[in-house]
């Protein structure tokens, strides 16, 4: 997981330093550890053949600028090659059409489609102010059907009742009977999982989508997939015609090469990605990142919005108006902060997520000790009174005595958690002067941490 | 090359034919969803001479079968170092040769899981979302009751919509009891359910869990205090601690097995959705790393489809040459 890419090629050029250009000489090497890279990240096999042709091209006379290193220049075109497939058209849904919009789910079992309707009905109501009813055609999988109505109901989206005794296509079309004579803006329609050898069951979507005619077809795709991505994929698209894909799990710690192999084998754009099983987890897609992604890279951005995106908005912004008023951040803020990385996955999911030296750092610690050392922390704050964690001032000789005791460490714990307390405080200050507390509250917190980590 | 992924050549209606006993059409279902791997095998093999090329298409088939490129360069030098020191000659000795290496990777990982010994004996079902916990254990409990034994259900996941309402389904289904609860603590569930199968004499308890992900580190928390729990309400449990894998899945399978086996404690595997495409060759990276018994794989979403992990049959299926697209050229 610490493998990246630019640290691999930094150990292939390190006898490159100083070379201009990148030519066929010096980067055959360098090429072979891209490759690597692909196929570890789930990349299917093809799609990196296809693409490591593209990538040779580009990077050949590419000049190597300033203190770039001859890997990182070609990481440079690597990321941008990837991007650029991922990327390009237009990703927003389709609504030009005579009302209802029907929006078509396909996918294999268990990629998350009846999860997603529900996040999309969410976002299609709340974002899009649009009248969403959803249906199941899913008649196979036990208490589908039910699923699918409690997700529709969490999301407050209106629901059309099916039941296992009926055929696919007419519970579709009396649902769009139903939305056409309600007036509702969208019709999202949920499938059975399917595998693609299954002849009958391609047959059944094929003939609903026939049957239906969907302004959208989105293509449901799990992040961890492996390489048979490539053959799914080419056989979804075969048998319908794909205008979107939607790659869900993103919240887990998948490099995520499917997205690669997905898009490039339907040309179909990436319009959402699914994170977390809250209707609220669907997001934009964003290229660049899912690049960096692929390549082990770390992804600041996506951290600082998943920073974002757990903590506690009211916290935020309580912390955010408590500096802004000169007040000091304190210990109870600080233990807060630890809740909230906490709610965001804990440190080590983190660490995947952090570019280079970052993670090199994380590389020297042992599985785990990240949770340890902040369980630590946690302890030795809980150990203090109220009036003790908002003034830490207080805290002298026989009161970090007491403390240590109660949370059962050496009193030099203590004493360096208040260092590092100390040092994060005036950081703050420097930050909400700066006017970036937007960014200090995901990341204030986790800057600090990284100090208290073994090794960090 | 991509020739031999077409549809008219694979035999996707073996799938459609299974005329034989159980055992024979697991095989055969297996054999179809890993065709397309077989089927390329099959062409790598034949009867070519062993040539760099040849390795190359070889290697390529393992990657593509989600091996990862450690297990595969590993197979592939110890092919090289036979194809030099036994003097091989041809495709079909270098498959062989190839059969003989990854039987011997997989057969430690071939261990059935007998549950006798204790009563009630405990089962635990973790992995990540949607990978096949709940209908694993609708398979299981027929399973069980086809040696007799008597089966209760513990509805854990209290967390996804309708994931109790799934798993009373497969408890009907095989006309079992589902213990469950209103209120949202899975380990609650858990210990309920062992207390009820204790009072009923019940032979096997299985729990069901919410999908997580590693990433999620409260979740995996949760899934800890459900273990410690099953051990609260009977000291010697839980008697399994299955990781459920999804047989698509990439190289975050390993990720996966790590995680939940430090959550856990994992003392064996089932890989499902192998009667799709995808050919679950993580479990050979996984066999390398990080061992833990293959107890069953899953061939489909019927009752019937569970079947126990054979090292042999697995690979006899991987790299069956079969009469389909032998003589297409990679
Ligand atoms: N962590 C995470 N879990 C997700 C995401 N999307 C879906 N899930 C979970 O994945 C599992 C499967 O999701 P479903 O929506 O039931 O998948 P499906 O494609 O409808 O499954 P079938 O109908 O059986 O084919 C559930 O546990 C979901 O909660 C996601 O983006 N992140
Ligand atoms: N083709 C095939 N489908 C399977 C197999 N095992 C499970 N499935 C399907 O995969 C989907 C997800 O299965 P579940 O049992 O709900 O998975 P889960 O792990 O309990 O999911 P969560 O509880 O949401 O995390 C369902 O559509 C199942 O029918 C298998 O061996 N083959
Ligand atoms: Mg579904
Ligand atoms: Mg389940």
């Amino acid at each position: 997981m610490l493998d990246n890419l630019t640290n691999r090629l930094a150990q292939v050029v390190k006898t490159l330093r100083g070379q201009a250009r990148l030519t066929e000489d010096n980067i055959a090497d360098m090429l072979r550890e891209v490759r690597m890279a692909l196929l570890e990240a789930d990349v299917a096999l093809p799609v990196v053949k296809d693409l490591m042709v593209r990538i040779k091209e580009k990077a050949l006379g590419q000049e190597v600028v300033g203190s770039l290193t001859p890997g990182q220049a070609l990481v440079g075109v690597v990321q941008q090659e990837l991007a650029l497939i991922m990327g390009g058209s237009q990703a927003s849904l389709n609504f030009a059409t005579q009302p209802p919009a029907i929006i078509l789910m396909a996918g294999l079992q268990g990629a998350g489609k009846t999860t997603t309707v529900g996040k999309l009905a969410k976002y299609l109501k709340e974002k899009q102010r649009k009248k969403v009813l959803t249906v199941s055609c899913d008649v196979y999988r036990p208490a589908a059907i039910a699923q699918l109505q409690a997700v529709s109901a969490q999301a407050g989206a209106e629901f059309f009742p099916s039941s296992a005794d009926q055929k696919p296509v007419d519970i579709a079309l009396a649902a769009i009977d139903y939305a056409k004579r309600h007036y509702l803006d969208v019709l999202l329609v949920d499938t059975a999982g399917r595998i693609t050898i299954d002849e009958q069951m391609m047959d059944e979507i094929r003939q609903l989508h026939a049957a239906i005619k969907p302004i959208e077809t989105l293509f449901v795709v799990d992040a961890m997939l492996g390489q048979d991505a490539v053959n799914t994929a080419r056989a979804f698209n075969e048998a319908l015609p794909l205008t979107g894909v939607v790659l869900t799990k993103l919240d887990g710690d998948s490099r995520g090469g499917a997205a690669l192999s997905v898009r490039h084998v339907t040309g179909a754009p990436i319009k959402f990605t699914g994170v977390g099983e809250k209707l609220g987890g669907l997001d934009e897609f964003h290229p660049e990142r899912m690049a960096s992604r692929i390549l082990g890279m770390g992804d600041i951005l996506s951290l600082v919005e998943e920073a974002r995106a757990a903590v506690d908005e009211k916290a935020a912004l309580d912390l955010a108006e408590k500096l802004r008023k000169g007040k000091g951040f304190d210990l109870n803020d600080f233990k807060e902060q630890m809740g909230q990385m906490r709610k965001m996955g804990g440190l080590s999911g983190l660490m995947d997520k952090m570019p280079a030296q970052f993670a090199q750092a994380a590389a020297q610690m042992q599985p785990g000790a990240p949770e340890k050392a902040m369980a630590r922390v946690e302890g030795i704050i809980n150990s203090m009174t109220p009036a003790e964690r908002s003034n830490p001032d207080l805290i002298k000789a026989a009161r970090k005595r007491r403390i240590a005791a109660g949370a059962g460490v050496q009193v030099q714990e203590v004493n360096r958690l208040l260092n590092q307390f100390e040092q994060m405080q005036k950081m703050m200050k420097q930050f909400s002067k700066g006017g970036i507390g937007k960014l200090m509250r995901g990341l204030g917190g986790l800057k600090g941490m990284k100090g208290m980590m073994p090794g960090g | 090359m991509f020739s031999f992924f077409k549809k008219s050549e694979t035999p996707a209606e073996t799938v459609a034919t299974p005329v034989e006993a159980p055992k024979a059409s697991w095989l055969s279902r297996l054999k179809a969803g890993l065709a397309r791997t077989s089927s390329s095998l099959g062409s790598v093999f034949s009867l070519r001479k062993i040539d760099e090329e040849l390795l190359e298409d070889l290697e390529a088939t393992l990657l593509m079968a989600d091996c990862g490129v450690e297990a595969t360069q590993t197979l592939l030098a110890e092919l090289r170092r036979r194809w030099k020191h036994d003097k091989l000659e041809t495709g079909e000795q270098l498959r062989a040769a190839l059969a003989e290496h990854l039987v011997k990777l997989l057969t430690p990982l071939q261990q059935p899981l007998v549950i006798d010994g204790h009563k009630p004996y405990i089962i635990m079902l973790s992995g990540v979302n949607g990978a096949g916990k709940t209908t694993s254990i609708g398979k299981l409990a027929r399973h069980f009751q086809s040696q007799g034994k008597s089966v209760l259900l513990a509805a854990g996941d209290t967390f996804r919509a309708a994931a109790r309402e799934q798993l009373v389904e497969w408890g009907n289904r095989n006309n079992v009891s589902v213990i469950a609860q209103d209120g949202g603590d899975p380990a609650a569930v858990a210990f309920d359910a062992i207390s009820a199968a204790k009072a009923r004499g019940i032979d096997v308890v299985m729990v069901d869990t919410a999908g997580r992900l590693p990433t999620q580190l409260h979740l995996m928390e949760e899934i800890a205090k459900v273990r410690r729990v099953i051990q609260k309400a009977e000291p010697s449990g839980p008697h399994e601690v299955l990781l459920v894998l999804d047989g698509n899945v990439g190289q975050n399978a390993l990720a996966q097995l790590k995680a939940f086996d430090k959550a856990v404690g994992i003392t064996g595997l089932i890989i499902t959705k192998l009667d799709g495409t995808a050919k679950g060759g993580v479990i050979a990276a996984i066999a390398r790393t990080h061992p833990k018994p293959l107890r069953f794989i899953g061939v489909g979403e019927g009752i019937e489809d569970l079947q126990p992990f054979m090292a042999t049959e697995y690979v006899d299926a991987l790299l069956a040459t079969g009469n389909t697209g032998a003589a297409e050229a990679v």
